[in-house]
């Protein structure tokens, strides 16, 4: 429970960062579920929280505007390429998209015994909206539950899978 | 009149019922990575169908009022995907395609090289992915398995939970190459970990007179699992005389340290390696 509490304090502060950034989803974070050997220490959780919730704005980014260089502070290995290529199908097919993220309920799942790795989980609502030619062509509400590796590298961590799992 | 009205207004409802409520396309709900599928469409003419998702785009021209067959490898990165056709953008169907079987596993063990005997010293930990690099987050078993040359093998298995597994087990008493594998639904990989002796147990040695100087030879220097200790491991022999000292670091030749020191009658002389101390001797007037 003594270790409970810097984590709850450090993820309030995070949502209230993400607010004053004008951020408009609501992040909650549950306290780490761990399966593995490794304890993760509070300031870790709180900056994989943080970089996951600045990967959305990327991600967002990014297809919003046909852009895959937006992804490379947030995105590496199979995720950023996936999401290239995404973004080169999109190009090709005349069509932009925004995943607006409304919520995310979030608990790291997993830390991996050398700690290069951070599971996380999300149940995350968010719209995604499909335009050409600057007229919105579809729109959807989503919630689906993502599942989310991260790695660290130089100076923050990087999400290398993201994969939703659906409603 | 009235029974004119009244008959055009029940036509004007029977014509536009079957467009209330009716999606232009009835997806599957799952789909499972690279497989084919079929996505039912309603209506008449041609249109694009267009299928979005963060996994991939995909657009077809497609005849609508008949099945739309979407082949084989056409979309295989797992996720959330909305479809619709350009003739009825705002109806949009929705579906998820999941991870197929599992192809293939990332496999991280560490360290590469520890020593002998310790106890959970060696970690690995591993997500299981489909031929498509999706996580396959379904529980999947995952062997674990450890063989040291002239030691028992050691098996585990281990419960992949949201696609990843790990495990920690005891490194061998004996030294040698350690072939680590983790196996995954017919899936396996391998890593090597060098096992090396560990820190000497104890260090004797014995000394003979050499005219004006003594010889100084170690016994064969071994680890508490009695593997050799590796030939360049510093020995340190220090010979204390009224006063004075002298130190020789010397490394291990064929597992034992030889050195020869000048006779000092009274001296102290002691050995070590590392923080291990062997026996000491005094040498006689």
């Amino acid at each position: 429970m003594t270790m409970l509490r810097p984590f709850v304090v450090a993820t309030m502060v995070l949502i209230a960062s993400a607010a004053l950034a004008g951020a408009q989803a609501t992040v909650h974070v549950t306290p780490p579920n761990l399966d593995g050997p490794r304890n993760l220490a509070d300031q870790t959780a709180t900056a994989v929280v943080k970089n996951y919730i600045e990967s959305w704005e990327s991600l967002n980014a990014a297809l919003a505007a046909n852009q895959p260089e937006q992804l490379d502070r947030d995105f590496v290995g199979a995720a950023k390429q996936k999401l290239t290529e995404t973004i080169r199908q999109q190009a090709k097919a005349g069509i932009r998209t925004t995943y607006k993220d409304r919520s995310h309920d979030i608990q790291i799942v997993f830390y991996s015994p050398e700690g290069l790795s951070v599971e996380l989980v999300d149940n995350v609502e968010y719209d995604v909206q499909v335009s050409s030619k600057g007229k919105t062509m579809a729109a959807q509400p989503v919630h689906s539950r993502y599942v989310v590796v991260m790695t660290p590298t130089e100076v923050r961590w990087r999400v290398r899978v993201l994969q939703a799992e659906g409603e | 009149m009235r029974t004119g009205y009244a008959a055009l207004l029940g036509g004007v409802m029977l014509a536009a019922a079957p467009m209330l409520g009716a999606q232009a396309l009835t997806a599957p709900k799952t789909v499972e990575a690279g497989s084919s599928f079929s996505i039912e469409s309603r209506g008449s003419g041609q249109a694009t169908l267009y299928i979005v998702g963060l996994g991939g785009v995909v657009t077809r021209d497609v005849q609508l009022g008949s099945p739309i067959s979407i082949a084989e490898g056409t979309v295989f990165n797992a996720g959330h995907y909305i479809a619709y056709v350009s003739t009825s953008p705002n109806e949009v169907a929705t579906f998820d395609v999941v991870p197929a079987k599992v192809a293939d596993i990332s496999f991280l063990a560490r360290p590469s090289r520890l020593p002998v005997g310790l106890r959970n010293g060696i970690t690995g930990a591993v997500y299981v992915f489909d031929a498509y690099q999706n996580l396959v987050t379904t529980p999947t078993p995952v062997s674990f398995n450890i063989s040291t040359p002239n030691a028992a093998p050691e098996n585990r298995t281990a419960q992949a939970k949201n696609g990843a597994a790990w495990i920690a087990l005891d490194s061998s008493p004996k030294e040698g190459a350690a072939h680590f594998v983790a196996r995954a639904g017919g899936v396996s990989a391998v890593r090597v970990i060098q096992q090396v002796p560990g820190d000497p147990c104890g260090i004797k040695m014995s000394a003979k007179p050499n005219g004006k100087r003594i010889t100084l030879q170690t016994d064969p220097v071994r680890d508490c699992s009695g593997n050799a200790v590796p030939d360049g491991t510093i020995v340190t022999f220090t010979e204390n005389y009224h006063g004075g000292q002298s130190t020789v670091d010397v490394p291990l030749k064929r597992g034992v340290a030889q050195v020869e020191m000048p006779a000092i009658p009274g001296a102290n002389i002691t050995v070590a390696s590392g923080v291990v101390l062997g026996n000491e001797i005094r040498w006689g007037k």
